[in-house]
């Protein structure tokens, strides 16, 4: 905070208002009302219902589809996460070092960020759809029975592809833009006592590089945990039998679709408290950054 | 020796270019093709001859359920949906972080948690009771629905308080020996100083509302308020059941929805580029 401050009855209280009205209404009280409806078991038809503890709990936890959804998304994250961060940590590294036609690349790499993954999804689709898309025809002309539809192998390949091409923009970005924050004296310092490119990025750039690297770890699984929503519900709805599914399509499926609203309720809880556990794990490393 | 690794630089970077161009080139020039050329030999990878065809049917003819949607509609509700949560968000987090920075009040403590609290849980997760808040007060299938429950996180405030923490104590103390009030502060010198922040938070918040689609969905039911992210899937249906599916229109409809938002990057990569990154301090 600030040394300096203002004072006045009431202005602040009016500057915060706006803001603190639309959180209350459409931030807490719905999040305190997931909490509130986990513990019960309703009747949406007949608008009855009664408290049951942990039994919304237990019937989640006992379901393998669950299991089933929980495995696919922690596959799924680690795999976006992975393939996005490696194939923009190369662009970057490469666009850093490159002495022609830098802003053109720039441009030529970025644009994808404004992209919606919904929309990523649907070209998706289009490019692997049987006959017509030329993923399609690629893939089969390699030999693989490709059948997204019936195999959870196939379709999780497909959203995975879309998923990473979504985000190798922003990564590329904030990787980019940490690269060049290395003070140039300490690139000239490496330059000198290292002569092999490969080994000076391992030893030097990729540590000075690190809490960037934290910090677009952690954006890429929230990246996977919610915002490819868009890219599943456009792509295959998590079919085969629910392979494709993650947790936050789960919920959306189970509670707006199966209308179980106890179930999905308790997979919100479950699913905050995962997002709690992360940013905790967040702040201990953003904290060890400062350090630095 | 350094020229013939550039190269090989470059390629890498083509390579790069390439995999993300592509897929949106396939997209644009195929559907500028009649449906039955997609169907009989597959997606193009060079223009062909019917682009004002497929693009003035697509703006301009109405489909969907009550054959009265068409793509200018949708973009129209879209570019209410872009503007409506980055104006509304920057207009709400650039005064609500000039009280949390520059003020000290009871409770204003407390108020801080709880508006950040928000930055913790995505709306994702909370969708269903958000949904019965918006329906109880009535508010399904208006555009007030559709932006005000997406404004409630605190992304731009949190933003607009580590900037304003960073402008210089001694502003304040001039600015107060001169004898500006609050008011006069904020409106002389905090907003000018503030300008390219803002618009480099105005162009991300306009591209994550173009981008919104689990939540429209939810809100809308009646297609007139359908916006385009999340109208193609809708009228997917009905192009694809058609005798010859109209793959040509679904991939035009694709390409408009996707063009606005990266104009808007391409054109002001810079203020963008800054935005991203300095968000991240």
């Amino acid at each position: 905070m600030k040394r300096q401050q203002f004072q006045h009855p009431y202005l602040p209280y009016l500057l915060v208002a706006p803001q603190l009205a639309i959180i209350l209404v459409f931030f807490v009280w719905p999040a305190a009302q997931a909490v509130y409806q986990s513990f019960r078991l309703e009747d949406p038809l007949m608008g009855i219902g009664e408290f049951v503890w942990f039994d919304n709990y237990a019937s989640v936890f006992d379901d393998r589809q669950y299991a089933v959804s929980f495995v696919f998304t922690i596959i799924f994250s680690t795999l976006v996460a992975f393939f996005s961060m490696a194939i923009a940590l190369l662009l970057a590294v490469k666009a850093d070092g490159i002495l022609h036609g830098e802003s053109a690349y720039k441009v030529l790499l970025t644009w994808v960020y404004a992209v919606a993954p919904a929309v990523a999804g649907i070209i998706g689709t289009f490019l692997f759809t049987r006959n017509i898309g030329p993923l399609y025809n690629l893939l089969v002309s390699t030999g693989w029975t490709f059948n997204p539809q019936v195999n959870v192998f196939d379709a999780s390949f497909t959203v995975i592809l879309v998923s990473v091409w979504k985000q190798v923009s922003v990564n590329f970005i904030y990787f980019l833009a940490g690269l060049q924050g290395i003070p140039v004296a300490v690139r000239e310092a490496a330059k000198i006592d290292c002569k092999s490119e490969l080994r000076r990025f391992w030893t030097i750039t990729l540590p000075l590089l690190a809490p960037t690297g934290f910090f677009v770890l952690v954006i890429n699984v929230t990246y996977a945990f919610f915002d490819t929503f868009g890219v599943i519900d456009t792509m295959t709805r998590g079919a085969p039998a629910g392979g494709t599914s993650t947790l936050v399509y789960k919920v959306y499926q189970d509670g707006f679709l199966g209308l179980d609203l106890g179930g999905s309720s308790a997979q919100s809880v479950i699913l905050m408290i995962l997002v709690l556990v992360l940013t905790a794990v967040q702040f201990r490393f953003l904290e060890r950054k400062i350090q630095y | 020796m350094k020229k013939k690794n550039q190269i090989l630089d470059h390629l890498i970077l083509m390579a790069g270019v390439l995999f993300l161009l592509l897929p949106v080139w396939i997209a644009f020039v195929s559907s500028t093709h009649r449906p039955e050329v997609i169907l009989g030999q597959g997606l193009q990878f060079w223009f062909g001859d019917y682009f004002w065809e497929t693009y003035s049917a697509v703006l301009f003819d109405g489909t969907g359920f009550t054959g009265k949607v068409n793509a200018l509609l949708m973009l129209g509700n879209s570019m209410i949906l872009g503007l409506g949560f980055s104006i509304g968000k920057i207009l709400i987090s650039t005064i609500a972080a000039y009280a949390i920075v520059y003020f000290r009040f009871p409770a204003g403590g407390m108020i801080f948690w709880i508006i950040f609290s928000s930055l913790l849980l995505p709306l994702e997760v909370r969708i269903i009771p958000s949904y019965e808040v918006v329906a109880q007060m009535g508010l399904l299938n208006s555009y007030t629905g559709l932006i005000l429950p997406l404004i409630a996180s605190a992304t731009a405030t949190f933003f607009f308080r580590q900037f304003y923490k960073s402008v210089p104590e001694e502003l304040l103390e001039s600015a107060r020996i001169d004898g500006a009030g609050p008011y006069r502060f904020f409106v002389d010198i905090l907003m000018p100083l503030s300008t390219t922040m803002i618009a480099a938070i105005f162009i991300i918040m306009f591209v994550v509302g173009w981008n919104q689609y689990l939540w429209p969905i939810l809100m809308t039911t009646d297609e007139s308020y359908y916006t385009i992210v999340m109208g193609i899937k809708n009228i997917l249906n009905d192009l694809e059941g058609n005798n010859v599916p109209e793959y040509n229109k679904a991939l035009a409809l694709a390409v408009l929805a996707l063009l606005p938002p990266v104009l808007v990057v391409v054109v002001l990569q810079r203020w963008f580029v800054k935005g991203l990154v300095e968000t991240e301090k």
